[in-house]
């Protein structure tokens, strides 16, 4: 590396050093502390240098990575490391990832708090999935995603405590609500494309949650809704002491009782929910809708000119794509056994949709690295509290500067010539 | 076949058909020339019924589709070649050309269709596995139109399959389109710039000036006719 790119890289890191200063210093600089009778501002000039020198160094470093390319740095290492996962050695990763996931609750280090992240991170790659459908597979960016995860769980929620309806009856119910309200959304955003129906499947999420808040008659406004049944383990209920005439599931089995029964079998759920959402789409890419949704993300006007039914096909993405996320919502209610409108606020589709890019648009082994990396490395630091979102920031740079187009950035052919076959 | 009367397209504001009248008849190969901006395309896309006619009326096979979807229009025999080709570029040869199929039965494809494909354009066969926007731009056209032949039209809408190609493959490409009309005995209606080849191929060929036609006749007539001849084939363009 010659002297000249070191200056170059140096001058450059600079100048990242002055932007992160603009950014930093009001932002976290300037701190507002209410003093007696008012506010006043208490300056916290030692962090914003800490911050500011961070940026320097680490954009030194990726100039001083970027800049040796044929050497091997540390950087480039990890990189090469991390591009030998392609689709190709995807399907042993995720046959490995599949049994890991089968046996990770019986592990001896697995305790409450694991399968707590587990559960979330299966949702989230649960959900990740059913918006890899309509983002990844019929191209259609949908920013309120969260919507029909909002659906799906009020859908069971109301259901359930005004029915008293069993979860399996209304799992699926759930899921027709939302494919239904998907395709509510399909219908006046049919002719948009790209940024503007960004911006109106955005509204569209935001609606939901406004009207999950006023509709008070309804669903119970900002309070949400509490007592949402537990689901049983096919009739059987996870309960200390059942009701009379019923048998629990740790009596049936003949177990002593312990809450790790129903949080097992929560987990078993939303990884057999999750799985089937994956096998679905695997097997409806090769099928003419599924194949329709992929020319259309590529090209529109191709399609209408090979005889593609353009609202079909977007419109059975948003539904399909709907359903799935309207089963995760349902899993979601039962699982908290309580509902209220925070839970589905815009960051939560915002984190769904940088999963689904994060791990390269369409690829279904990439949505399921980028969950565990990204609600991984957040869960990691929770006891950073509000903070923690910095890391999740920092898992969503990482990605952007070592794999630009997602972990997994290749898409997979539906078909192989017959020597290809692994 | 293919009846085109008194057609009229706006874009907004802005006409781009001003009253075409065209007829294409079974078997046949008919050429449509026309300089830049002229509505070649329009009409094409009209046709398909991408574009809607506001005034005029389309008939194919006694039927009027003028308002018709274009997914309808490709169930009833009539698919295009778009402009550019048009390539699912992140998809492989074979998966566009099961798209093709699309219209067909619900789209379900059959092998013998595809391998009547390869066997027109070998050199797909070769590239089945290959990604659309990894072949050479010759490549892509023959993908095209092997794609449009998915779905078993009675009439093939042929927009500029020479732009942007090296000659030796437009020559190739002609010849196919050719066998296609012959062997096949699929109609066809090429909209093209290079009018000395349109020509040459064509059965019939019109000329469209400023949305309206000029100049109609047999292809072999307007090749020799002075005014074609400065205005698109000497001056024109070349080859």
């Amino acid at each position: 590396m010659e002297k000249k790119d070191i200056i170059q890289s140096f001058k450059d890191s600079l100048f990242t050093g002055l932007i992160a200063l603009a950014l930093f210093g009001p932002i976290v600089g300037l701190r507002t502390a209410s003093k007696g009778e008012g506010l006043f501002i208490t300056p916290q000039w030692g962090i914003v240098f800490l911050l500011v020198g961070l940026c320097i160094l680490g954009r030194f470093l990726i100039n001083l990575n970027s800049a040796r390319k044929t050497e091997i740095t540390f950087f480039s290492k990890f990189t090469s490391k991390f591009s030998a996962i392609t689709e190709d050695k995807a399907k042993h990763f995720a046959i490995t990832a599949i049994l890991f996931a089968v046996v990770f609750p019986f592990l001896p280090f697995t305790d409450r708090y694991f399968m707590d992240v587990a559960i979330m991170i299966l949702t989230y790659i649960m959900l990740g999935w059913g918006l890899n459908i309509v983002v990844g597979l019929a191209g259609l960016l949908d920013l309120g995603y969260v919507a029909f995860y909002a659906v799906g769980a009020y859908s069971y929620a109301l259901i359930a405590t005004t029915f008293g309806w069993s979860f399996w009856i209304c799992l699926p119910l759930a899921g027709v609500f939302a494919a239904f309200f998907g395709i509510l959304l399909g219908f006046p955003v049919l002719r948009l494309r790209g940024d503007y129906l960004a911006i109106v499947t955005l509204g569209f999420g935001e609606i939901i949650r406004i009207i999950l808040i006023n509709w008070y008659e309804v669903t119970n406004g900002p309070d949400g809704i509490t007592g949402i049944p537990r689901p049983s383990f096919f009739g059987l209920p996870f309960k200390r002491s059942p009701d009379e005439g019923e048998t629990s599931f740790h009596l049936f089995f003949n177990l002593e009782y312990s809450t790790m029964h129903r949080i097992i079998f929560l987990y078993y759920l939303i990884l057999v929910l999750a799985l089937i959402t994956n096998y679905f789409t695997l097997k409806i890419r090769k099928l003419p809708v599924g194949r329709a949704w992929e020319a259309l993300r590529e090209d529109e006007i191709a399609c209408k000119s090979l005889g593609v039914n353009p609202t079909n096909t977007k419109l059975t993405a948003f539904a399909i794509g709907a359903m799935f996320g309207g089963f995760a919502g349902s899993f979601f209610a039962t699982r908290q056994a309580f509902i209220s409108p925070e839970s589905f606020t815009f960051i939560e589709s915002a984190i769904i949709v940088a999963i689904v890019v994060l791990g390269g648009m369409g690829s279904q082994t990439g949505v399921v690295l980028a969950s565990i990396f990204l609600i991984g490395i957040t869960e990691m630091f929770r006891d950073l509290e509000q903070y923690r979102m910095i890391a999740f920031g920092g898992a969503m740079v990482l990605i952007m500067v070592f794999k630009p187009k997602g972990i997994l950035a290749n898409r997979k052919p539906t078909i192989l010539m017959h020597g290809d076959k692994k | 076949m293919l009846k085109i009367s008194n057609v009229e397209t706006f874009y907004g504001k802005i006409q781009a058909l001003r009253g075409v009248d065209l007829d294409v008849n079974d078997g046949e190969i008919v050429s449509l020339i026309g300089s830049n901006g002229a509505g070649k395309s329009t009409l094409l896309m009209t046709i398909s019924g991408v574009n809607k006619a506001k005034r005029g009326n389309i008939v194919f096979n006694g039927e009027n589709i003028e308002n018709q979807q274009p997914h309808k229009i490709v169930d009833m025999g009539i698919c295009q070649v778009p402009e550019g080709r048009r390539i699912f570029s992140r998809l492989t040869v074979e998966e566009n050309l099961r798209l093709g199929a699309h219209a067909n039965e619900k789209g379900k494809y059959f092998e013998n269709d595809i391998k009547e494909v390869y066997d027109l354009f070998p050199v797909l066969s070769d590239r089945k596995t290959q990604r659309g926007g990894t072949l050479s731009g010759g490549e892509q056209q023959m993908l095209a139109i092997g794609r449009a032949l998915m779905s078993k039209p009675k009439v093939l809408l042929l927009d500029e399959p020479s732009l942007g190609i090296a000659p030796k493959l437009v020559n190739q490409i002609f010849v196919s389109i050719k066998n296609i009309n012959k062997e096949k005995n699929v109609t066809i209606f090429l909209v093209e710039q290079n009018a000395k080849k349109a020509l040459e191929l064509a059965d019939r060929a019109y000329v469209l000036v400023n949305g309206k036609v000029t100049i109609k006749g047999s292809g072999q007539e307007l090749l020799k006719n002075k005014d074609i001849q400065a205005a698109y084939l000497e001056g024109g363009a070349k080859n």
